[in-house]
Protein backbone atom coordinates (compact mmCIF):
# COMPACT_ATOMS: atom_id res chain seq x y z
CA UNK A 1 0.00 0.00 0.00
CA UNK A 2 2.67 2.62 -1.22
CA UNK A 3 0.27 5.58 -0.47
CA UNK A 4 1.84 8.86 -1.04
CA UNK A 5 0.10 11.76 0.75
CA UNK A 6 -0.11 14.76 -0.68
CA UNK A 7 -2.03 17.28 1.48
CA UNK A 8 -0.72 19.85 -0.58
CA UNK A 9 -4.09 20.77 -2.90
CA UNK A 10 -5.58 21.67 0.05
CA UNK A 11 -4.09 24.29 0.70
CA UNK A 12 -4.50 25.59 -3.12
CA UNK A 13 -7.88 24.80 -2.87
CA UNK A 14 -8.07 26.93 0.11
CA UNK A 15 -10.56 29.25 -0.90
CA UNK A 16 -13.25 26.84 -1.59
CA UNK A 17 -12.53 24.78 1.84
CA UNK A 18 -13.15 28.15 3.18
CA UNK A 19 -16.62 27.93 2.29
CA UNK A 20 -17.62 24.83 3.83
CA UNK A 21 -16.07 25.50 6.85
CA UNK A 22 -17.95 28.52 6.85
CA UNK A 23 -21.36 26.22 5.84
CA UNK A 24 -20.49 23.77 8.99
CA UNK A 25 -20.28 26.95 11.57
CA UNK A 26 -22.98 29.07 10.05
CA UNK A 27 -25.67 25.65 10.31
CA UNK A 28 -24.02 24.94 13.80
CA UNK A 29 -24.70 28.06 15.32
CA UNK A 30 -27.95 27.90 14.04
CA UNK A 31 -29.09 24.56 15.13
CA UNK A 32 -27.30 25.37 18.56
CA UNK A 33 -28.97 28.46 19.16
CA UNK A 34 -32.41 27.73 18.02
CA UNK A 35 -32.17 23.90 20.02
CA UNK A 36 -31.14 26.10 23.52
CA UNK A 37 -34.07 28.26 22.88
CA UNK A 38 -36.52 25.32 21.94
CA UNK A 39 -34.48 23.47 24.60
CA UNK A 40 -35.34 26.16 27.09
CA UNK A 41 -39.14 26.17 25.92
CA UNK A 42 -40.20 22.57 26.23
CA UNK A 43 -37.90 21.98 29.18
CA UNK A 44 -40.25 24.53 31.13
CA UNK A 45 -43.21 22.87 29.10
CA UNK A 46 -42.58 19.28 30.67
CA UNK A 47 -42.11 20.94 34.02
CA UNK A 48 -44.83 22.92 34.17
CA UNK A 49 -47.89 22.31 36.38
CA UNK A 50 -50.32 22.28 33.66
CA UNK A 51 -50.94 18.84 32.50
CA UNK A 52 -51.72 19.30 29.27
CA UNK A 53 -48.48 21.27 28.45
CA UNK A 54 -46.23 18.76 29.78
CA UNK A 55 -47.78 16.43 27.92
CA UNK A 56 -47.06 18.46 24.58
CA UNK A 57 -43.15 18.51 26.13
CA UNK A 58 -42.91 14.86 26.30
CA UNK A 59 -44.64 14.31 23.12
CA UNK A 60 -42.08 16.55 21.55
CA UNK A 61 -39.25 14.83 22.99
CA UNK A 62 -40.47 11.75 22.11
CA UNK A 63 -41.22 12.79 18.71
CA UNK A 64 -38.06 14.29 17.50
CA UNK A 65 -35.63 12.23 20.01
CA UNK A 66 -36.69 8.89 17.96
CA UNK A 67 -36.20 9.76 14.91
CA UNK A 68 -33.23 10.04 13.02
CA UNK A 69 -31.38 13.01 12.23
CA UNK A 70 -30.62 12.00 8.53
CA UNK A 71 -34.64 11.12 8.15
CA UNK A 72 -35.77 14.38 9.49
CA UNK A 73 -33.55 16.10 6.97
CA UNK A 74 -35.27 13.73 4.27
CA UNK A 75 -38.35 14.39 5.32
CA UNK A 76 -37.99 18.25 5.27
CA UNK A 77 -36.51 18.45 1.96
CA UNK A 78 -38.15 16.03 0.20
CA UNK A 79 -41.42 14.96 1.96
CA UNK A 80 -42.81 18.70 3.16
CA UNK A 81 -42.93 20.30 -0.57
CA UNK A 82 -45.18 17.66 -2.00
CA UNK A 83 -47.56 17.73 1.39
CA UNK A 84 -46.92 22.26 1.66
CA UNK A 85 -46.37 23.19 -2.06
CA UNK A 86 -43.18 25.15 -0.72
CA UNK A 87 -40.02 24.03 -1.61
CA UNK A 88 -37.93 25.08 1.51
CA UNK A 89 -34.11 25.70 0.64
CA UNK A 90 -31.11 23.49 1.79
CA UNK A 91 -29.88 25.43 4.66
CA UNK A 92 -33.82 25.77 6.19
CA UNK A 93 -34.48 21.99 5.50
CA UNK A 94 -31.13 21.26 7.99
CA UNK A 95 -31.48 23.98 10.13
CA UNK A 96 -35.12 23.11 11.07
CA UNK A 97 -34.49 19.40 11.01
CA UNK A 98 -31.12 19.26 12.85
CA UNK A 99 -32.69 22.00 15.59
CA UNK A 100 -35.68 20.14 15.74
CA UNK A 101 -33.86 17.35 16.50
CA UNK A 102 -30.99 18.81 19.22
CA UNK A 103 -34.13 20.91 21.02
CA UNK A 104 -35.22 17.04 21.87
CA UNK A 105 -31.75 16.13 23.76
CA UNK A 106 -31.35 19.92 25.19
CA UNK A 107 -35.20 19.59 26.79
CA UNK A 108 -34.15 17.00 28.65
CA UNK A 109 -30.66 18.29 29.60
CA UNK A 110 -32.22 21.72 30.45
CA UNK A 111 -35.18 19.76 32.29
CA UNK A 112 -32.36 18.02 34.66
CA UNK A 113 -30.52 21.07 35.28
CA UNK A 114 -34.28 23.10 36.37
CA UNK A 115 -34.98 20.19 38.92
CA UNK A 116 -31.33 20.15 40.39
CA UNK A 117 -32.28 23.33 41.78
CA UNK A 118 -33.81 22.67 45.19
CA UNK A 119 -37.25 23.85 46.23
CA UNK A 120 -35.88 26.81 48.29
CA UNK A 121 -34.39 28.66 45.32
CA UNK A 122 -38.15 28.97 44.09
CA UNK A 123 -39.09 29.89 47.03
CA UNK A 124 -37.01 32.61 48.33
CA UNK A 125 -37.21 34.36 45.07
CA UNK A 126 -41.18 34.37 45.16
CA UNK A 127 -41.07 35.41 48.80
CA UNK A 128 -39.15 38.33 47.44
CA UNK A 129 -42.08 39.12 44.91
CA UNK A 130 -40.07 37.72 41.59
CA UNK A 131 -43.27 36.04 39.68
CA UNK A 132 -42.35 32.71 37.71
CA UNK A 133 -40.00 34.59 34.88
CA UNK A 134 -38.06 36.45 36.75
CA UNK A 135 -37.34 33.37 38.89
CA UNK A 136 -36.59 31.46 36.47
CA UNK A 137 -34.25 34.28 34.90
CA UNK A 138 -32.64 35.56 38.07
CA UNK A 139 -32.04 32.66 40.79
CA UNK A 140 -32.80 29.13 38.94
CA UNK A 141 -31.38 29.07 35.24
CA UNK A 142 -28.34 30.75 36.09
CA UNK A 143 -27.70 27.89 38.49
CA UNK A 144 -28.90 24.98 36.24
CA UNK A 145 -27.05 25.69 33.36
CA UNK A 146 -23.76 25.86 35.39
CA UNK A 147 -25.02 22.22 36.73
CA UNK A 148 -25.48 20.65 33.14
CA UNK A 149 -22.10 22.48 31.59
CA UNK A 150 -20.44 19.29 30.86
CA UNK A 151 -23.79 17.14 29.35
CA UNK A 152 -24.73 20.50 27.25
CA UNK A 153 -21.30 20.79 26.05
CA UNK A 154 -21.55 16.99 24.57
CA UNK A 155 -24.73 17.77 22.68
CA UNK A 156 -23.30 20.88 21.39
CA UNK A 157 -20.84 18.51 20.22
CA UNK A 158 -23.03 15.99 19.04
CA UNK A 159 -24.83 18.98 17.25
CA UNK A 160 -21.68 19.80 15.36
CA UNK A 161 -21.20 16.31 14.10
CA UNK A 162 -24.86 16.09 12.83
CA UNK A 163 -24.34 18.95 10.51
CA UNK A 164 -22.55 16.75 8.14
CA UNK A 165 -25.40 15.17 7.49
CA UNK A 166 -26.88 17.99 5.88
CA UNK A 167 -24.38 17.12 2.59
CA UNK A 168 -27.03 14.58 1.83
CA UNK A 169 -29.22 17.02 0.66
CA UNK A 170 -25.92 19.06 -1.06
CA UNK A 171 -25.92 21.56 1.65
CA UNK A 172 -22.04 23.26 1.32
CA UNK A 173 -20.91 22.50 4.30
CA UNK A 174 -17.18 20.99 5.55
CA UNK A 175 -17.99 16.99 4.30
CA UNK A 176 -20.22 18.21 0.59
CA UNK A 177 -16.90 20.25 -0.05
CA UNK A 178 -14.51 17.78 0.71
CA UNK A 179 -16.61 15.17 -1.20
CA UNK A 180 -16.50 17.70 -4.52
CA UNK A 181 -13.18 17.82 -4.07
CA UNK A 182 -11.97 14.84 -3.67
CA UNK A 183 -13.64 13.80 -6.71
CA UNK A 184 -12.06 16.11 -8.92
CA UNK A 185 -8.81 15.50 -7.34
CA UNK A 186 -9.46 12.32 -7.12
CA UNK A 187 -7.69 12.24 -3.32
CA UNK A 188 -10.30 10.54 -1.08
CA UNK A 189 -7.70 9.64 1.63
CA UNK A 190 -6.21 12.95 2.19
CA UNK A 191 -9.97 14.51 1.74
CA UNK A 192 -11.25 12.75 4.61
CA UNK A 193 -8.59 12.45 6.70
CA UNK A 194 -8.31 16.29 6.70
CA UNK A 195 -11.94 16.44 7.85
CA UNK A 196 -11.89 14.44 10.44
CA UNK A 197 -8.92 16.19 12.12
CA UNK A 198 -10.88 19.60 11.20
CA UNK A 199 -13.15 17.83 13.91
CA UNK A 200 -11.28 16.77 16.19
CA UNK A 201 -9.34 20.23 16.53
CA UNK A 202 -12.50 22.49 16.95
CA UNK A 203 -14.24 19.54 19.02
CA UNK A 204 -11.41 19.40 21.27
CA UNK A 205 -10.90 23.55 21.47
CA UNK A 206 -14.92 23.17 22.56
CA UNK A 207 -14.77 20.82 24.67
CA UNK A 208 -11.31 22.57 26.59
CA UNK A 209 -13.08 25.91 26.21
CA UNK A 210 -16.00 24.48 28.28
CA UNK A 211 -13.82 22.71 30.90
CA UNK A 212 -12.49 26.19 31.53
CA UNK A 213 -15.84 27.36 31.99
CA UNK A 214 -16.85 24.50 34.44
CA UNK A 215 -13.76 25.48 36.51
CA UNK A 216 -14.77 29.07 36.39
CA UNK A 217 -17.99 28.39 37.78
CA UNK A 218 -16.99 26.39 40.33
CA UNK A 219 -14.86 28.76 42.22
CA UNK A 220 -17.90 30.23 43.91
CA UNK A 221 -19.95 27.11 44.56
CA UNK B 1 -53.02 53.03 60.25
CA UNK B 2 -52.09 51.36 62.73
CA UNK B 3 -52.64 47.97 61.84
CA UNK B 4 -50.29 45.93 59.75
CA UNK B 5 -51.96 42.87 59.18
CA UNK B 6 -55.91 41.43 59.71
CA UNK B 7 -56.45 37.69 59.69
CA UNK B 8 -59.74 36.33 60.19
CA UNK B 9 -60.74 32.85 60.35
CA UNK B 10 -57.96 31.60 58.17
CA UNK B 11 -57.89 27.52 56.95
CA UNK B 12 -55.75 25.77 55.22
CA UNK B 13 -55.89 21.95 54.16
CA UNK B 14 -53.23 19.23 53.28
CA UNK B 15 -55.11 16.84 51.14
CA UNK B 16 -57.20 15.45 54.37
CA UNK B 17 -54.94 17.19 56.71
CA UNK B 18 -56.51 19.81 58.47
CA UNK B 19 -53.36 22.09 58.94
CA UNK B 20 -54.98 25.51 59.90
CA UNK B 21 -58.35 25.39 61.84
CA UNK B 22 -59.53 28.98 61.81
CA UNK B 23 -56.96 31.61 62.96
CA UNK B 24 -57.19 34.70 64.09
CA UNK B 25 -54.73 37.60 64.40
CA UNK B 26 -54.34 41.18 64.28
CA UNK B 27 -50.58 42.42 63.96
CA UNK B 28 -50.21 46.37 65.01
CA UNK B 29 -47.22 48.65 63.07
CA UNK B 30 -43.71 48.04 65.12
CA UNK B 31 -45.05 44.87 66.87
CA UNK B 32 -42.73 41.96 67.12
CA UNK B 33 -45.07 38.78 67.86
CA UNK B 34 -43.12 35.39 68.52
CA UNK B 35 -45.55 31.97 67.79
CA UNK B 36 -44.61 28.77 69.25
CA UNK B 37 -46.14 25.39 69.56
CA UNK B 38 -45.26 21.90 68.60
CA UNK B 39 -44.09 20.49 65.42
CA UNK B 40 -46.92 19.70 62.81
CA UNK B 41 -49.01 22.38 65.07
CA UNK B 42 -49.17 24.64 61.56
CA UNK B 43 -47.03 27.38 63.08
CA UNK B 44 -45.09 27.55 59.74
CA UNK B 45 -47.90 26.76 57.78
CA UNK B 46 -49.36 30.07 59.22
CA UNK B 47 -46.37 31.83 58.54
CA UNK B 48 -46.00 30.36 54.44
CA UNK B 49 -50.03 31.61 54.31
CA UNK B 50 -49.72 34.95 55.49
CA UNK B 51 -47.48 35.69 52.05
CA UNK B 52 -49.00 33.27 50.39
CA UNK B 53 -46.39 30.45 49.66
CA UNK B 54 -48.73 28.64 50.69
CA UNK B 55 -52.58 29.68 49.85
CA UNK B 56 -54.83 29.69 51.87
CA UNK B 57 -57.87 27.88 51.46
CA UNK B 58 -60.54 29.99 53.24
CA UNK B 59 -60.34 33.10 55.17
CA UNK B 60 -59.65 36.81 54.99
CA UNK B 61 -56.30 38.78 55.27
CA UNK B 62 -56.07 42.32 55.10
CA UNK B 63 -52.24 43.81 54.20
CA UNK B 64 -52.58 47.68 55.47
CA UNK B 65 -55.85 47.97 55.44
CA UNK B 66 -56.32 46.11 52.30
CA UNK B 67 -58.12 43.32 52.10
CA UNK B 68 -55.74 40.93 50.10
CA UNK B 69 -57.83 38.84 46.77
CA UNK B 70 -61.41 39.43 45.80
CA UNK B 71 -64.37 37.05 47.46
CA UNK B 72 -65.80 34.25 45.49
CA UNK B 73 -69.71 33.17 45.61
CA UNK B 74 -68.34 30.36 48.53
CA UNK B 75 -68.15 32.40 51.67
CA UNK B 76 -65.03 33.11 52.98
CA UNK B 77 -63.05 31.54 50.09
CA UNK B 78 -61.16 34.10 48.60
CA UNK B 79 -59.64 34.15 44.98
CA UNK B 80 -56.08 35.87 43.98
CA UNK B 81 -54.28 37.41 41.03
CA UNK B 82 -50.92 36.73 40.78
CA UNK B 83 -50.09 40.35 40.05
CA UNK B 84 -51.09 41.49 43.70
CA UNK B 85 -49.52 38.10 45.48
CA UNK B 86 -46.01 39.68 43.93
CA UNK B 87 -46.19 43.09 44.85
CA UNK B 88 -48.04 42.01 48.00
CA UNK B 89 -44.55 39.42 48.62
CA UNK B 90 -42.57 42.35 47.66
CA UNK B 91 -43.23 44.18 50.64
CA UNK B 92 -43.44 41.39 53.26
CA UNK B 93 -39.51 39.73 54.02
CA UNK B 94 -39.16 36.33 55.07
CA UNK B 95 -36.72 34.38 56.15
CA UNK B 96 -36.26 30.93 56.38
CA UNK B 97 -34.92 27.90 58.20
CA UNK B 98 -32.42 27.27 55.64
CA UNK B 99 -31.27 30.48 54.35
CA UNK B 100 -32.34 29.96 50.46
CA UNK B 101 -29.52 32.85 49.67
CA UNK B 102 -28.63 32.80 45.66
CA UNK B 103 -25.00 30.87 45.81
CA UNK B 104 -24.31 31.73 42.03
CA UNK B 105 -24.14 35.72 43.66
CA UNK B 106 -21.86 37.07 46.04
CA UNK B 107 -23.68 38.49 49.41
CA UNK B 108 -23.72 41.94 48.00
CA UNK B 109 -25.50 40.74 44.87
CA UNK B 110 -28.19 38.23 47.05
CA UNK B 111 -29.26 42.23 48.40
CA UNK B 112 -28.84 43.93 45.28
CA UNK B 113 -31.05 41.79 43.03
CA UNK B 114 -34.50 42.39 44.79
CA UNK B 115 -34.13 46.36 44.54
CA UNK B 116 -32.97 46.50 41.24
CA UNK B 117 -35.55 44.33 39.18
CA UNK B 118 -38.84 44.44 41.14
CA UNK B 119 -38.60 48.39 42.29
CA UNK B 120 -36.44 49.61 39.40
CA UNK B 121 -33.17 50.83 41.20
CA UNK B 122 -30.48 51.57 39.76
CA UNK B 123 -26.90 49.77 40.53
CA UNK B 124 -25.18 52.00 42.53
CA UNK B 125 -28.34 52.91 44.56
CA UNK B 126 -29.14 49.25 44.95
CA UNK B 127 -25.29 49.07 46.39
CA UNK B 128 -25.91 51.61 48.70
CA UNK B 129 -29.04 50.10 49.71
CA UNK B 130 -27.49 46.92 50.21
CA UNK B 131 -24.48 48.26 52.37
CA UNK B 132 -26.85 50.04 54.54
CA UNK B 133 -28.72 46.89 54.85
CA UNK B 134 -25.28 44.59 55.45
CA UNK B 135 -24.53 46.77 57.89
CA UNK B 136 -27.61 47.04 60.08
CA UNK B 137 -26.90 42.91 60.35
CA UNK B 138 -23.40 43.21 61.37
CA UNK B 139 -21.59 41.58 58.02
CA UNK B 140 -20.63 43.99 55.72
CA UNK B 141 -16.64 42.87 55.45
CA UNK B 142 -18.60 40.10 53.93
CA UNK B 143 -20.34 42.12 50.96
CA UNK B 144 -17.71 40.60 47.27
CA UNK B 145 -17.95 37.39 49.48
CA UNK B 146 -19.82 34.13 47.67
CA UNK B 147 -22.16 32.38 50.61
CA UNK B 148 -20.38 29.33 50.19
CA UNK B 149 -17.67 30.81 52.11
CA UNK B 150 -19.92 32.17 55.09
CA UNK B 151 -20.56 30.21 57.98
CA UNK B 152 -24.38 29.58 58.27
CA UNK B 153 -24.77 32.51 61.12
CA UNK B 154 -23.43 34.82 58.82
CA UNK B 155 -25.34 33.53 55.90
CA UNK B 156 -28.69 34.07 57.75
CA UNK B 157 -28.02 37.54 58.63
CA UNK B 158 -27.32 37.89 54.81
CA UNK B 159 -30.69 36.82 54.25
CA UNK B 160 -32.26 39.43 56.57
CA UNK B 161 -30.36 41.90 54.77
CA UNK B 162 -31.43 40.60 51.43
CA UNK B 163 -35.43 40.85 52.79
CA UNK B 164 -34.50 44.18 54.04
CA UNK B 165 -33.11 45.49 51.40
CA UNK B 166 -36.91 45.60 49.77
CA UNK B 167 -38.40 47.79 52.65
CA UNK B 168 -40.79 45.74 53.46
CA UNK B 169 -43.52 46.67 55.83
CA UNK B 170 -43.41 43.43 57.81
CA UNK B 171 -40.99 40.58 58.58
CA UNK B 172 -41.51 36.91 58.39
CA UNK B 173 -38.99 34.65 60.35
CA UNK B 174 -39.52 31.17 59.68
CA UNK B 175 -37.69 29.08 62.61
CA UNK B 176 -34.71 31.19 61.26
CA UNK B 177 -32.16 29.91 63.76
CA UNK B 178 -33.33 26.23 63.62
CA UNK B 179 -30.68 24.74 61.36
CA UNK B 180 -27.84 26.75 63.02
CA UNK B 181 -24.78 25.69 64.92
CA UNK B 182 -25.69 26.17 69.08
CA UNK B 183 -22.90 28.90 69.05
CA UNK B 184 -23.85 31.04 66.41
CA UNK B 185 -27.54 31.08 67.02
CA UNK B 186 -26.63 34.17 69.02
CA UNK B 187 -25.60 36.23 66.54
CA UNK B 188 -28.72 35.94 64.47
CA UNK B 189 -30.90 36.47 67.32
CA UNK B 190 -29.29 39.72 67.82
CA UNK B 191 -29.31 41.02 64.50
CA UNK B 192 -33.39 39.80 65.06
CA UNK B 193 -33.49 41.60 68.28
CA UNK B 194 -32.47 44.99 67.01
CA UNK B 195 -34.57 45.01 64.13
CA UNK B 196 -37.52 44.94 66.70
CA UNK B 197 -36.06 47.41 69.04
CA UNK B 198 -35.82 49.41 65.83
CA UNK B 199 -39.48 49.33 65.47
CA UNK B 200 -39.87 46.50 62.54
CA UNK B 201 -43.40 44.78 62.46
CA UNK B 202 -41.98 41.27 62.92
CA UNK B 203 -43.78 37.48 63.28
CA UNK B 204 -41.21 35.33 64.52
CA UNK B 205 -41.71 31.36 64.75
CA UNK B 206 -39.43 30.15 66.72
CA UNK B 207 -38.26 27.43 69.34
CA UNK B 208 -35.99 29.70 71.01
CA UNK B 209 -38.10 30.79 74.21
CA UNK B 210 -35.61 32.91 75.94
CA UNK B 211 -35.82 35.15 72.69
CA UNK B 212 -39.68 35.39 73.12
CA UNK B 213 -39.51 35.96 76.58
CA UNK B 214 -36.75 38.96 76.52
CA UNK B 215 -37.88 40.38 72.77
CA UNK B 216 -41.76 39.70 72.32
CA UNK B 217 -44.62 42.20 73.02
CA UNK B 218 -46.91 39.36 72.26
CA UNK B 219 -46.72 35.32 72.28
CA UNK B 220 -49.12 33.40 70.60
CA UNK B 221 -49.30 29.18 71.24
CA UNK B 222 -50.35 27.47 68.38
CA UNK B 223 -52.18 23.67 68.88
CA UNK B 224 -53.74 21.57 66.49
CA UNK B 225 -54.26 24.59 64.06
CA UNK B 226 -55.41 27.41 66.28
CA UNK B 227 -54.21 29.81 68.74
CA UNK B 228 -54.19 27.78 71.95
CA UNK B 229 -52.92 30.47 74.05
CA UNK B 230 -52.18 34.70 73.64
CA UNK B 231 -50.56 36.93 75.36
CA UNK B 232 -47.52 38.75 76.88
CA UNK B 233 -44.39 36.23 77.29
CA UNK B 234 -45.44 36.90 81.25
CA UNK B 235 -48.46 35.47 80.65
CA UNK B 236 -47.97 32.84 78.17
CA UNK B 237 -44.29 31.73 78.93
CA UNK B 238 -44.35 32.19 83.02
CA UNK B 239 -48.10 31.67 83.74
CA UNK B 240 -49.90 29.66 81.28
CA UNK B 241 -53.32 29.17 81.51
CA UNK B 242 -53.87 26.39 79.37
CA UNK B 243 -52.64 22.89 80.59
CA UNK B 244 -51.57 21.76 76.95
CA UNK B 245 -49.43 25.01 76.68
CA UNK B 246 -47.65 24.17 80.36
CA UNK B 247 -46.82 20.58 79.24
CA UNK B 248 -45.02 22.39 76.18
CA UNK B 249 -43.36 24.55 77.85
CA UNK B 250 -42.21 21.54 80.68
CA UNK B 251 -40.63 19.77 77.78
CA UNK B 252 -38.68 23.16 76.50
CA UNK B 253 -37.50 23.67 79.66
CA UNK B 254 -36.54 20.17 81.16
CA UNK B 255 -33.02 20.38 81.56
CA UNK B 256 -31.63 24.22 82.73
CA UNK B 257 -28.44 25.10 83.97
CA UNK B 258 -28.24 26.15 87.36
CA UNK B 259 -27.64 30.60 88.14
CA UNK B 260 -23.93 30.95 88.86
CA UNK B 261 -23.12 32.28 91.78
CA UNK B 262 -22.12 35.62 91.10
Amino acid sequence: MGHEWDFAFLLEQRQFILRGLMGTLYLSLTCIGAGVALGLVFATARLSSFAPLRLIGTCYVEFFRNIPALVQIFWCYFALPILTGMQPSVFIAAATAISLYAGAYLTEILRSGIQSIEMGQWEAARAMGFGYFGQMRYVVLPQALRNVVPPLTNQIMEIVKTTTVASTIAYGEILYSAKLLSDQEFRPIETYTAVGLFFIVALTLLSFASNLLERRLRCYG
Amino acid sequence: MDEVLRVENLHKHFGALHVLRGIDLAVRKSETIVIIGASGSGKSTLLRCLNFLEMPNEGRITMEGKLVGRETRKPGVMSYSTRELNALRARVGMVFQQFNLFPHMTVEGNVMIGPMKLRGMSEAAARKLAEENLQRVGILEKAKEYPARLSGGQQQRVAIARALAMEPSMMLFDEATSALDPELVGEVLLSMRRLSDEGMTMLVVTHELGFAYNVADRVIFIENGQVHEEGTPQEVLLNPKQERTREFLRSHTLFRLPEAAS
